[in-house]
């Protein structure tokens, strides 16, 4: 482990662990999650073979991706539309704050997107003098409380319907009472006037459609209709890999995802989008930009053992699944993707800074059983640990110490004098009663559990003096 | 009779051996002849899990060696086994002992799969008047998926009062050097497994994989549970006649 990422990472997770309160919220949500996803998949006539189909679709995107994107492309330039390709997240950034400055705008509403998260979007228009709202309501309450999103699809998963009261209370005018409806009714009042006062609306994009030439969005709340057709402007912020062949393929990716992400048959709105308005339409922006974000996607898609991690639908299910999530809590990792997903997927967008997520394993699969397009994402784990000992190396001592493991068990007498050793010591420092103190050298294990009773004899002692025996 | 290889995980050969040599029992009582490659000393996982596969690599050619010649391999960890069957295929893909590798990979068995599919046993004649919960190993369960198994040879256990464990195929916590390098994550899951076995109201929890047990029977201990863990291996070495120690 290196670097302050990873300091923050041990820091946050050491109090996270320790608030009971909030291992109690995160619980009781996806215990609920959990009880709506089981009830959704039950509606599947086949959910394993719809997990099936979803893998082929990506996987038959990936293996096209440039003519899939560039049929995309084509399609929304002869609508009137523009396509800006930013192959990092300076450039997407650049772009649309440029867009913003250049067209006068003054205030920007924004629907979910969690590409925008990874650009840090928000931050740099706002820095050009833009108010920026969010619109859907979890996004709206972390950014009220200056937060990032706890997780990729329920920003808010972290706090009770008292904490927003509280917040609400003292953010917004008219908040009359705690109860769902009346913080909603409030929420709702403060963002209509943003959407009827906003000259640009971003959103992100669930799919591109390519022999539609169209992006696909779904949403639950309404905003991302208002955000994408209210407004003057329209900007549509996307990573390349959303790509996918044709428009029938929602078919059966608009159900799984709704369905891996919160339990929903689909999600209350499903929207195609292709271009500005058209003549003679009624509605609809002026302009449409669509700005496809590599920002380290080609990289990944050059690499055969981890290129399906591209597949990601961005459901949020592996979160849900992961019993470390489940106990540090989204914000202890630090990054726009958090839980399995975010532990494989950032070394690969931010660097080695952090390499030390996909050591915060235990390796249990819980998430590539329910990845519903069936990343491998515990084995990728593996792969990150294998690449960040290539490349950054570890600390010298583990290094040193797993060098003269390799060295003791290649050798059955060696192992033998030095796991006795090893057994002898411990008894005589646990009969003593040093477990757990500083000279304890298992005490990063003593310091949680009680130690083991250290046996007299070995497997192999006992079987050599019992040997011809039985 | 059928002769079995044992492969005893290097942290059971050191620190559970009488889960070993429970398994040895049962073999032998239902027939098989069992004999210990004595020059075997552990399977890579270790190094290989913390990503130091150039470590492991040699660790892993040299277990294949040891065991190459063997019928069957039975272990009592379903986290080793899946170490030989299904990560070998990783670490050794550029080795020369690769295509022997993956062979030996079909012959290695966790021991509650070795009774129930291969040699066809369910009732091992045990006895254990308890009230028992089962605990899902992860690597049994997601990798070798190995979930009947167990429960089919507790049933035939005389006097065991099975009780379903609450979110039984949730993590323990354990993870290997997980359990070291973020001891505080760990012992969190290791704690909410822990609640979830109190509510069953049961004298012990079992696994298939004493890896798991070691970490929870530390855990149950220092927060002074009243449960705690055996082997598989050795509630089905306790004979009807006679109750061998069952907290061995």
């Amino acid at each position: 482990m290196r670097g302050t990422a990873a300091q923050e990472f041990l820091r946050q997770s050491v109090e996270k662990t320790a608030d009971l309160e909030h291992r109690r919220i995160i619980r009781w949500n996806i215990d609920n999650y959990d009880t709506a996803v089981n009830r959704g998949k039950s509606r599947f006539a086949d959910w394993q073979a719809a997990r099936d189909r979803c893998q082929q679709v990506k996987r038959e995107a990936l293996a096209r991706l440039d003519d899939y994107l560039l049929q995309f492309e084509k399609q929304v330039v002869a609508r009137g539309g523009k396509v800006f390709w930013a192959s990092n997240s300076e450039e997407a950034r650049n772009y649309v704050t440029e867009l913003a400055v250049a067209r006068g705008v003054k205030r920007i509403v924004k629907s979910k997107s969690m590409v925008t998260e990874e650009i840090h979007l928000s931050p740099a228009l706002e820095k050009a003098g833009i108010e920026v709202w969010e619109t859907d309501l979890g996004e709206y309450i972390v950014q009220l409380r200056n937060e990032p999103p706890y997780h990729i699809v329920t920003p808010a998963m972290h706090l009770t319907r008292l904490q927003i009261a509280e917040l609400f209370r003292a953010k917004l005018p008219d908040v009359t009472a705690d109860d769902h409806q009346s913080l909603v009714a409030a929420a709702r009042r403060a963002l209509r006037k943003a959407f009827f006062s906003s000259e640009m609306g971003i959103s992100g994009a669930n799919f591109i459609v390519a022999d539609a030439g169209m992006i696909a969005i779904s949403t639950n709340e309404g905003n991302g209709r208002l955000c994408t057709s209210v407004p003057r402007i329209h900007v549509a912020v996307t990573g390349i890999e959303k790509v996918v062949p044709r428009l029938q393929d929602l078919a059966v990716l608009w159900p799984v995802l709704a369905t891996a992400g919160t339990g929903q048959p689909i999600t209350t709105y499903s929207t195609l989008i292709g271009g500005p308005r058209q003549p003679g339409e009624a509605d609809g922006p002026e302009e449409f930009h669509v700005v496809l974000v590599d920002n380290g996607r080609s990289q990944l898609l050059a690499d055969p053992e981890q290129r399906e991690v591209l597949h990601c639908i961005r459901c949020g299910a592996c979160l849900n699944a992961c019993p470390v999530f489940r106990h540090v809590g989204g914000h202890s990792y630090g990054t726009t993707y958090q839980g399995p997903i975010g532990s494989v997927l950032t070394p690969h967008l931010r660097g080695q800074d952090f390499n030390h997520l996909s050591f915060a394993s235990s390796l249990c699969g819980a998430c590539a059983e329910v990845c519903p397009v069936r990343i491998s994402l515990h084995h990728h784990l593996l792969e990150n640990r294998r690449n960040a000992v290539r490349t950054a190396g570890q600390p010298w001592k583990e290094g040193m110490g797993f060098k003269l493991w390799s060295w003791a068990m290649r050798s059955a007498s060696r192992y033998r004098v030095l796991t006795g050793l090893a057994r002898r010591a411990a008894r005589i420092l646990y009969s003593m009663g040093y477990e757990g103190s500083w000279i304890d050298p298992a005490a990063a294990w003593t310091a949680y559990r009680a130690a083991p009773a250290i046996p007299r004899q070995s497997f192999r002692q006992w079987w050599e003096s019992q040997d011809g025996k039985r | 009779m059928p002769r079995v290889a044992l492969f005893i995980p290097c942290f059971v050969d050191q620190l559970s051996p009488q889960v070993g040599i429970d398994m040895v029992q049962v073999l032998r009582r239902i027939g098989c002849e069992t004999y210990f490659p004595s020059e075997q000393t552990c399977c890579g996982q270790p190094a290989f899990n913390s990503g130091f596969w150039d470590e492991a690599r040699p660790v892993a050619e040299r277990f294949v060696r040891v065991f190459e010649n063997a019928e069957a391999v039975v272990c009592p960890s379903g986290s080793c086994t899946t170490m030989v069957r299904n990560f070998y295929r990783d670490l050794l893909a550029d080795s020369p002992l690769r295509e022997v590798a993956a062979a030996l990979a079909g012959r290695v068995f966790e021991f509650s799969e070795y009774l129930v599919k291969i040699a066809g046993v369910e009732d091992v004649g045990a006895e254990f008047p308890h009230r028992v919960t089962l605990h899902e190993s992860c690597h049994a369960l997601r990798e070798l998926h190995i979930q009947s198994e167990p429960r089919k040879l507790l049933s035939r256990v005389r006097g065991l009062e099975l009780v379903e464990l609450p979110h039984s195929e949730e993590c323990c916590g354990f993870g290997g050097a997980f359990a070291v390098k973020f001891g505080m994550i760990s012992a969190a899951m290791g704690d909410a497994k822990a609640a979830n076995v109190d509510s069953t109201q049961a004298e012990y929890v079992t696994a298939v994989d004493p890896s798991c047990l070691l970490h929870l029977e530390g855990i149950l201990r220092h927060g002074k549970h009243r449960a705690r863990t055996i082997h598989l291996a050795s509630i089905l070495a306790c004979e009807s006649s006679r109750e061998k120690g069952a907290a061995l």
